[in-house]
């Protein structure tokens, strides 16, 4: 058996030849099973739900750039193009952050501060995502609206990104939100995959004069670089598949524009925020768009599983309410 | 100023930076507490816990229904997501080292990182269009079930590996089956360990919102049938957020801080409950040494 290599038991592994022991053994597997072949299963139904859809755009789907119930034409390409610019934000903004919070966890703070410090940062997942939608709207919002933004566009204004008058609910926004949700899943997982690393490498540094500063640079973060890459795509599926608080901050609107202070829209925002009234064609467009979200959200989890598989368990399981 | 200064001045605008780091993710979590209870305890009162939402603005409306709506919504998911969780844990922990065995713990927790969309459009392939129940409270009682499995079977695992193997031997060699053993033993062991995953992924689900609008909408009646679509405090919070109507607003801050009471409490009751035990478990061990050492 291979189990005994891992340290554990002889005795786990083959069933012994009873007959309880039999079917005990393959009831628990066939539940097991239960869950990923349903998953499949409702792939395929999502498929037929979004065929009229699929059959009218093709792969045009995915490159068409009008949004129009009106004229029931529908094309996907507003909307990767949102979910890329609020994920490229939230990106740029949490994960400097979450290094930070983890470098701190790890190597700074006291340790009778890092296991009640590191619970409250998980906490910041354990919000509800509507609810930071309702805090973005009136509390975040006045204070965008008021000095981020207008700073923003006198400093910036003349790049595309920050051109036009800020009105609050507009794609920086969502991006802000978005960066504060994803903090606490990037820096566990960055904070778990430093700690991962031997003393060893520390000792090497300090051993050879380097200040805590240098230690951190040279031998934590040269050595956990591939955890906390890893954590970063992890915190890149939770923006893309984000939905309430982006939906509720983005401003709706279904056109391609550069500029962050423009409303604009992201594929699961466009999901919620249409959910209600759509019908036929779009309601089967908006599933085809669950569909490309789907396949994204698989990418980059399984790629993000690939890389830190070993500190998966440090992902906060309640989630951001996504 | 020399080379040393330098590097100590670095190395202390580092340390600081990484603090600074901390205090600022920290202020939204603050912000976020003091806002929904500043704004929605005013709200709170006998009558609106228990009066149904109208939708009008009137005054003596309330939230009673989607109160009633989630507790309906997180018991219907339990009892699919729980038993299936746990033996899903159950399988990849003590039959699972092997090929098929780390499919599953691999698709596990891709599931579990997935977006709550995605999860809330399957099930509303499923239920909704399929099996064409429409939108009620079964659909989004199994779409939150699929959110709720992979976070159980991961913590069942994990619990289930923690109990010491002398444990599962001992069993074996009285001569117990290993389905017994399994279920008497090792669960038994591992029981505050599936309790805690039970219960966070319980206040996980209570707050999603986006399976829900597509699975199982919303209703401003009292409504307890698994068929009928059903209201939830998130939901509410969402159709509400945007009112121009103060007392609408008023609803969504309300419903927000007893959905914010209901997930932290679970979050905090579990950290606060599951401590205690080590320590006694440590103390047990600590008495037992010293007794020990008496003699010898």
């Amino acid at each position: 058996m291979r189990g005994n290599e891992k340290g554990t038991s002889v005795l786990r592994g083959k069933p012994l030849s009873f007959g309880g022991d039999l079917v005990f053994r393959y009831s628990v597997m066939v539940v097991a099973t239960l869950t990923l072949a349903l998953v499949w299963l409702l792939v395929i139904m999502m498929v037929i739900d979004a065929s009229s859809s699929i059959d009218t755009f093709g792969l045009g789907f995915v490159t068409g750039d009008v949004w129009d119930p009106n004229r029931d034409v529908y094309g996907a390409l507003p909307f990767i193009f949102g979910t890329l610019l609020t994920t490229g934000i939230a990106l740029i903004i949490g994960v400097p952050l979450s290094i930070g919070i983890a470098v701190y966890l790890s190597e700074l703070a006291p340790p009778y501060l890092r296991g009640p410090l590191s619970f409250v940062v998980e906490l910041l997942a354990a919000v509800p995502s509507v609810i930071y939608g309702l805090w973005a709207m009136y509390a975040l919002r006045p204070v965008i609206v008021g000095t981020v933004e207008p700073f923003l566009s006198d400093i910036l204004g003349w790049t595309p990104l920050f051109a036009g008058d800020s009105v609050g609910l507009d794609k920086f926004t969502a991006g802000i939100i978005l960066a504060i949700m994803i903090i606490p899943t990037i820096a566990s997982v960055s904070k778990e995959a430093m700690m991962a690393v031997p003393d060893s490498q520390r000792e090497a540094a300090l051993s050879l004069g380097a200040t805590r500063y240098e230690t951190t640079r040279m031998a934590v973060l040269t050595y956990a670089r591939s955890g906390i890459f890893g954590a970063t795509i992890l915190g890149l599926g939770r923006a893309v598949g984000e939905t309430m608080a982006v939906a509720m901050t983005i401003g709706n609107a279904n056109v391609i524009s550069w500029s962050l202070l423009d409303p604009g829209q992201t594929m699961a925002s466009l999901i919620a925020n249409n959910w209600g009234e759509a019908q036929d064609l779009q309601l089967s467009a908006l599933i085809e768009m669950g569909l490309v979200l789907f396949v994204v959200a698989l990418v980059v989890n399984v790629f993000a599983r690939l890389m830190v598989g070993r500190f998966m368990k440090a992902v906060p399981s309640t989630g951001g309410g996504l | 100023m020399n080379i040393y200064e330098r590097r100590r001045i670095k190395n202390t605008l580092a340390s600081g930076l990484a603090l600074a780091c901390v205090v600022l993710a920290l202020i939204p979590l603050v912000y976020i507490l003091a806002e929904v209870v500043i704004k929605g305890a005013p709200a709170l009162s006998w009558e609106f816990l228990t009066s149904r939402t109208v939708g009008t603005g009137e005054p003596g409306e309330g939230i009673g229904n989607a109160i009633v709506g989630t507790l309906l919504l997180v018991f219907y998911a339990g009892l699919i997501g729980l038993p299936v969780g746990i033996l899903t844990g159950i399988y990849v922990s003590e039959y699972g080292n092997n090929r098929f065995g780390t499919t599953v713990r691999f698709f596990n927790d891709v599931l579990a990182n997935f977006p709550s969309i995605v999860v809330g459009l399957l099930a509303y392939a499923l239920v909704v269009a399929y099996l064409d129940v429409g939108f009620s409270l079964i659909a989004g009682a199994f779409a939150l079930a699929i959110i709720m499995i992979p976070i159980v079977a991961n913590t069942t695992e994990e619990a289930l590996r923690m109990v010491p193997n002398s444990l599962r031997e001992g069993a074996l060699a009285l001569g117990v089956p290993r389905w017994r053993t399994v279920l008497k033993v090792m669960l038994t062991n591992a029981r505050s360990g599936i309790v805690t995953g039970s219960l966070l992924s319980i206040a996980r689900i209570a707050g999603e919102t986006a399976p829900l609008l597509l699975t199982a909408f919303y209703s401003s009646y009292w409504s307890f049938s698994p068929t009928e679509p059903v209201a939830s405090l998130p939901l509410t919070i969402f159709r509400n957020y945007n009112s121009p109507s103060d007392v609408l607003l008023e609803q969504a801050w309300g419903a927000s801080l007893v959905l914010i009471l209901i997930v932290l409490s679970l979050n905090i009751g579990v950290r606060i409950l599951m401590r205690p035990r080590k320590r006694k478990h440590k103390a047990v061990k600590r008495r037992w040494m010293t007794r020990l050492s008496r003699k010898t």
